[in-house]
């Protein structure tokens, strides 16, 4: 029987250690998947933020999302203030970057793969000591919310650079190029992720007990409806959207540099 | 001609024990629980394992069956691969009482934590299905208790004192997405379950036979419900100045 | 012997399924200390089966429906052998304790103007079960289970009762072991609440659970005790058939009430020609009015039309299914083909999740896509304890019993759904019941004596290492009971399944436990449940080779059309020293104000809403 302060006596068949399972299936391929991914897109990412871009991300009337909004183009004392390896994008990218970082999908993928906090389930872990999400550094994971805030704002400036995209020699005049296909499905994507977050999905909704009840409920449980859509799908938008960012960006600096000619469409 | 199919299944008590090897005469569709009934009529008369209604409705019959958290109910054997023995073992987070039973009364003591149901003493009893769907998908819960198994903060970390695990969460979720509940939990949520404890990794989700989604729809509505009263720092301002 | 832990209440209840918890709760609010004891971990009970809803006229579907015609209904169903009286209460209370379960937590679905939805099912004549999905038997095992742990009653779990123990002719108390330890245990209580459940273990095809050994029944009918109806098992028309090791799981009636449709392998809709010509006119007459009414049901729309014939009576529809396998038109794994595949497979999945998930995961068939195979299997037993209607007494002082192991209340059938409703009004009265009579009951005594007898019964096994296995006995038994008392019975099958038996009584008296220690041994478990299951088993043979006719779930092969004569008999069963005794009582007479009650609704166009 328990005692009533929950302690209990250690099963027998209880070992402790890292990777000690009797599961037979190939439990490490998940988190060896998950490293070599995220270690992909967010590598590149970070490389292609120090690295910067000559023309800051711009070629025509494209703009890289790792550069927008551009505000340092709205600000351009900023950069003097600033360390000389730090580029433009930089100022940008800890945004998004913040809200993949607190992102519900996107910490257990990090926790089980590179924490092993655990490696995969009724599998055994390296650590003895556990404080969860309790203490600092982690119970920051909490302002979740703030950097959605922040990347629906972002979110709105890429949607302007996808329609801005198709719109070659002035306004007046539509032209698609594939990179303008390419910074339209971005936008959809980052959009499909974002839309899905958790903390939205309590905020425009979630955190109501009756929907029936009160006076905007439809359009909440409508809206509440929508986001859990996108969110059952949350960890596919959020590989999707990370790799078409990347690809985004290395499409653009492939156009600038010359390297790559970009078809037009129509 | 029926065919066999070997198992080894763990036989011991609180002091130890080891797996023995038995041999099963197999049939078409058969589940674990079927050749774990065959070894205890024809071989191990007191083989000691938890069942009722063998039809994934009561949860009685949890274990790890090749290591994974299952019930053996519904772990078909075609399902298992073939070239090598089927091993049964029981949960072990739980103190161990013989073979595949063990002592899960730690979870019973939680429940009586959580304050009950208590309607709105007012309300007018009607709501509209889409009012309740989501309670509904808690309340599918059969308690096998396989989630509080595989959960790390209570396999691992042992941390039953101060984290009532998932299943509990699934219960303070359904409680407090009641429309007709008055009572407030977010006090106990945050200070005395330890949702804190939970970082998400969602292998209470991969068991549930039930297949409620713990993580998303339970556990992480419930942090977004902590976050709203104790960590949001507006909000926590907004009540400053507003309060009175 | 060995040293026992004893502990004191005011009311001890036996199970704690929807019955026992519903009668703990209200003994306990009526401010008795009240002991609960279950065989299983609380929440585990055989409740937690039931699928299709509990029966109450809320009449928030059907506004036509009120109390008289679910009383009509019920006494209709069990060929008017029915307590009348329990009938009359249940009828009138249930709509309360479902409200009731609302305000305790329970989550039902909802009609589009946010009240508790209702559904068809056979032999009701409105729509009348409320429910979820199709598991509306957790959702009320759960919702008792939360408000009963937070009300103070002492719960004992895995705990095996084996015997009442009594003061003189009162009851004391009870004797058990811990399943865990093995260890001893003596409660001494003022009152008892029986609430076992069922009897369904005698039986090889069954969808009752292992608890199912009649352990009340036994207990009660040892104690003095009356037991009525036994001869009343009710085999539900529709368990899975294949494959072999889920064969008699159940496959809930809401099927049919959502519409499904049985077919033999000619692909004939059989139903039609096995309706009774009594009530042939509440019924569809054809596949196209039939389908009409499951199209304007589903559009939530009042039917303009009769009910398929799907929905008759659970008696008939066992019968009727039996019948078309036995001549040769059955399924390839020997049932029929039961289909709701016709209808869209969202509606399916939400109506009815986990038949669906049951058949895809177990037998792999995808039921909105394919039709499943269903045949009968041994479900409930209307027979048990006689109890008095209104407080649940039995006809030992002190001695209460409600839900599955009480009789009376469903008579020769049970409808479907009428079992949760049973459990919820008769639990109540019996917690009430038993609360009030420990009020002026002596304190308990009981006699050492008599706690030694029990102990050295419950020993016993061990001291036989090379005695039987129990498991071989039980299998034994239940292939007698499943060939000889079955669905169709006759005068010499009975008498060969007595005999039997009576061998089996034998061979259980030198069962042992081979292996193993007291610590949580279910080959010794088993074979003290024997002695349940042997007295459960004969009880049934024994009333069944009495009534000599076919009424409600008796069906004489030899005796094939109802006997005037026994329809004003109940058969009761009694111990009369070491030797059962079965007798004719006569019915309780229906008074004339509910005889007329039972008569206008008889005629559908009479019935006033209040």
């Amino acid at each position: 029987m328990s005692d009533p302060s929950g302690a209990q006596a250690r099963n027998p068949l209880y070992r402790a250690g890292f990777a000690v399972t009797e599961r037979r299936d190939l439990w490490w391929m998940e988190p060896l998947l998950t490293v070599l991914g995220l270690g992909v897109g967010f590598g590149y990412l970070t490389w292609a933020a120090f690295l910067g871009n000559p023309e800051h991300g711009h070629y025509g009337p494209y703009l890289s999302p790792v550069y927008s909004p551009p505000v340092y183009e709205w600000f351009p004392s900023i950069m003097t203030y600033l360390p000389a390896f730090v580029s433009p994008a930089l100022l940008i990218l800890w945004a998004p970057g913040g809200f993949r970082a607190t992102c519900y999908y996107y910490r257990k993928a990090y926790y089980r793969s590179f924490f092993l906090n655990p490696a995969s389930c009724a599998v055994g872990k390296p650590w003895e000591k556990y404080c969860g999400e309790t203490e600092f550094p982690l119970v920051v994971q909490n302002i979740h919310r703030y950097f959605m805030y922040l990347a629906v704002v972002i979110l709105a400036f890429l949607w302007y650079d996808a329609l801005k995209a198709f719109t070659r020699d002035g306004p007046k005049d539509y032209v698609a190029g594939a990179g303008s296909v390419v910074l339209l499905l971005n936008a959809v994507f980052l959009s499909l992720y974002t839309l899905g977050c958790h903390s939205l999905r309590h905020l425009i909704g979630g955190y109501l007990d009756c929907f029936s009840t009160c006076p905007t409920s439809k359009l909440r449980h409508t809206a509440w409806g929508g986001v859990t859509c996108l969110n059952e799908r949350h960890m596919l938008w959020a590989w999707v959207s990370l790799g078409w960012v990347g690809f985004t960006d290395l499409y653009i600096r492939l156009v600038s540099s010359g390297r790559l000619a970009d078809p037009v469409l129509f | 001609m029926p065919e066999q199919r070997s198992f080894r299944v763990f036989r011991g008590d609180a002091g130890g024990g080891q797996m023995k090897e038995y041999t099963v005469e197999t049939g078409p569709g058969m589940v674990v629980l079927d050749a774990v009934h065959q070894i205890q009529a024809t071989q191990a008369p007191d083989l000691a394992v938890r069942w009722n209604c063998k039809a994934a409705k009561c949860g009685s019959c949890s274990a790890e069956v090749n290591g994974k958290p299952k019930l053996m109910c519904k772990t078909r054997l075609d399902d298992l691969p073939a070239d090598r023995p089927v091993e049964v073992r029981p949960m072990r987070t739980f103190p161990l009482i013989k073979d595949l039973v063990t002592d899960v009364s730690w979870n019973y003591e939680v429940n009586k934590k959580i304050p009950p149901f208590t309607p709105k003493p007012n309300g007018e009893w009607r709501w509209m299905q889409e009012d309740v769907d989501r309670v509904q998908e808690f309340r599918k819960c059969i308690e096998c208790f396989l989630c509080q198994n595989v959960c790390h903060v209570l396999r691992e970390h042992q941390k039953q004192p101060e984290f009532f695990g998932p299943r509990f969460f699934v219960r303070l979720a359904a409680l407090e997405m009641h429309p007709m509940d008055a009572a407030d939990r977010l006090d106990l949520t945050h200070r005395q379950s330890g949702v804190g404890y939970c970082n998400i990794t969602k292998c209470c989700t991969e068991v549930c036979p039930e297949d409620i989604h713990i993580t998303d729809n339970a556990i992480i509505p419930l942090k977004e419900r902590v976050v709203d009263r104790f960590y949001d720092p507006v909000r926590r301002l907004l009540r400053k100045l507003f309060r009175r | 012997m060995d040293k026992y832990e004893t502990h004191e209440s005011d009311v001890l209840v036996i199970g704690a399924g929807g019955a026992g918890l519903r009668a703990a709760i209200e003994s306990s609010a009526q401010g008795a200390r009240t002991a609960l004891v279950c065989k299983s971990l609380l929440g585990k009970a055989h409740t937690v089966m039931a699928e299709g809803g509990i029966a109450a006229a809320l009449a928030n579907v059907d506004a036509e429906d009120d109390w008289r015609v679910h009383f009509h209904d019920t006494m209709a169903g069990g060929k008017m052998l029915n307590n009348w009286r329990m009938a009359e209460l249940h009828a009138k209370e249930a709509p309360d304790r479902v409200y009731e379960l609302e305000r305790w937590g329970a989550v039902f679905d909802r009609t589009g103007d946010g009240k508790i939805l209702q559904r068809a099912f056979g032999g009701h004549r409105y729509k009348r079960l409320s429910h979820v999905g199709d598991r509306t038997g957790l959702e009320m095992i759960r919702t008792l289970q939360d408000k009963g742990v937070h009300q103070g009653i002492d719960i004992y779990m895995e705990c095996t009762i084996t015997r009442l123990l009594k003061d003189g002719d009162r009851i004391t108390g009870a004797f058990g072991y811990w399943r865990e330890s093995g260890r001893y245990v003596v409660f001494k209580s003022k009152a008892v609440v029986l609430a076992t459940g069922g009897i369904g273990k005698s039986y090889k095809i069954t969808s009752n659970s292992w608890e199912y050994t009649g352990d009340g029944h036994a207990m009660a009918y040892e104690a003095g005790a009356e037991l009525i109806d036994m001869e009343f098992v009710q085999f539900h028309p529709t368990g899975m058939v294949w494959p072999p090791g889920v064969r008699g799981l159940l496959v809930t009636e809401a099927v049919r009430g959502e519409g499904g449709i049985l077919r033999n392998s000619k692909g004939e809709r059989f139903m039609f020609k096995y309706l009774p010509e009594a009530n042939k006119k509440d019924f569809a007459e054809s596949d196209e009015e039939a389908r009409r009414w499951v199209d304007e049901v589903l559009a939530g729309k009042k039917p303009t039309v009769r009910r398929p014939p799907e929905l008759s009576t659970r008696d008939n529809v066992a019968r009727s299914i039996y019948t078309e396998v036995k001549e040769g038109r059955g399924s390839p794994h020997g049932g029929v083909f039961l289909d709701i595949s016709y209808q869209p497979a969202e509606r399916v999945k939400k109506k009815l999740p986990s038949m669906y998930h049951q058949f895809l995961e177990l037998a792999d068939v995808d039921i909105t896509k394919e039709p499943m195979e269903v045949g009968p299997t041994c479900h409930y037993s209307m027979g048990g304890v006689r109890v008095d209607a209104d407080s649940g007494a039995s006809t030992v002082p002190g001695l209460f019993a409600c839900g599955e192991v009480s009789g009376g209340m469903h008579g020769g059938n049970r409808l479907g759904g009428n079992s949760l409703s049973d459990l919820v009004v008769f639990g109540r009265r019996a917690g009430l019941g038993a609360a009030d009579y420990a009020k002026s009951a002596p304190s308990p005594r009981p006699d050492g004596r008599e706690i030694e007898e029990a102990a050295s019964i419950v020993s016993a096994p061990f001291d036989r290492p090379d005695g039987e296995s129990p498991y071989d006995i039980q299998r034994d038994l239940q292939t007698a009971m499943s060939e000889f008392v079955g669905i169709f019975r006759t005068e010499a099958d009975l008498e060969e399944g007595l005999r039997r038996i009576e061998t089996l009584k034998a061979r259980a008296k030198t069962v042992g436990v081979a292996e193993g220690t007291r610590l949580y041994n279910p080959g010794w478990h088993l074979a003290l449940d024997l002695k349940n299951l042997l007295i459960v088993s004969e009880a049934i043979a024994r009333a069944a080779l009495l009534r000599k006719e076919s009424r409600g779930a008796h069906s004489r092969l030899d005796h094939p059309k109802t006997d005037s004569h026994f329809g004003k008999v109940n058969l009761a069963v009694r111990n009369v020293g070491e030797r059962m005794e079965v007798r004719e009582t006569p019915l309780l007479e229906m008074p004339a104000e509910l005889k007329k009650v039972y008569d206008e609704v008889e005629t559908p166009k009479a019935v006033k809403v209040p």
